[in-house]
């Protein structure tokens, strides 16, 4: 029987604080799940930029308008949705930051750091109107290197199933 | 999750700046920008950054590094970085910042290498 997907949703607000809270949730949920220090910090990583595009460039620092983060556990991947009430953008607009014109910009990496650290990623337009953030990263398996210990095999009590 | 904490001192014609926590979005960026600017319009520019300390640094903070980075330079100075933890060195040299930036790992050969 195919394991079951565990679910977690939370809505922020367009604030600042809204980027730490996602972090240190899809944290504890990395975590939890058992991913190494080194990919947690890569999730968390992934998650503050995601939220922090939706953040400035979607919702355009308006107090109005909210973020949508969401985090499925499959049995065998962590999927992280953040969602914007902006206009929604395509990723083939978004300038390459490693190009030569673009090294000294003070901004635009977020979306790069995102796809380097990431096994999937992907942007969509969203429910809401705005852009949707899809991105993964498959599961440590259990006694692999990259796990730390808590890794339980799927349906795992460690993994969050509840909706905010 | 720990702010950022900067204090700064003279070592000859070089302000260092010793830096701990988090540059991210938000007070860690802000306080940074804020420091740069403070020294450059005292007259400050040679800048010597100690990351020694910064065991985090999101897209705003290396936005924040850029963009002092080029003001310093638009002042006729230069900015150059200390003792880089692995998580910021690996970061600067995936965003091929690495070759952007005069990184020093001891503290004497940096303020030697200032004009």
């Amino acid at each position: 029987m195919a394991p079951e997907t565990k679910h977690l949703e939370v809505t922020l607000d367009t604030h600042v604080e809204s980027v730490n809270l996602a972090e240190e949730m899809c944290l504890r949920v990395a975590e939890a799940v058992g991913f190494a220090e080194d990919e947690c910090y890569r999730i968390g990583m992934s998650v503050r930029e995601g939220v922090i595009n939706a953040f400035h460039y979607g919702n355009q620092e308006k107090a109005d308008k909210k973020i949508y983060l969401a985090i499925d556990l499959t049995g065998e991947k962590m999927v992280i949705h953040v969602m914007d009430e902006g206009k929604g953008f395509q990723l083939k607009d978004v300038p390459d930051p490693l190009a030569e014109e673009n090294l000294l910009s003070t901004s635009g990496r977020g979306i790069f750091l995102m796809r380097t650290f990431m096994d999937e990623f992907d942007v969509v337009p969203g429910r809401t109107g705005g852009a949707e953030i899809i991105m993964s990263k498959k599961l440590p398996l259990p006694g692999s290197p990259s796990n730390n210990g808590n890794h339980k095999p799927s349906n795992s009590d460690a993994a969050p199933h509840q909706e905010a | 999750m720990p702010a950022l904490y900067a204090t700064t001192r003279e070592v000859g014609v070089i302000t260092l700046i010793d830096l701990s926590g988090r540059i991210s979005l938000g007070e860690g960026s802000a306080l940074l920008r804020k420091t740069i600017r403070d020294l450059l319009d005292s007259g400050h520019n040679k800048i010597l950054l100690n990351l020694g300390d910064v065991n985090y640094i999101d897209s705003s903070g290396i936005g924040e590094l850029v963009s002092g980075f080029t003001a310093v330079r638009s002042r006729g100075g230069e900015l150059k970085l200390l003792n880089l933890t692995k998580k910021v060195h690996d970061l600067l040299q995936i965003t091929k910042l690495f070759t952007v930036f005069d990184v020093y790992t001891e503290e004497s050969t940096a303020v030697g290498s200032f004009q």
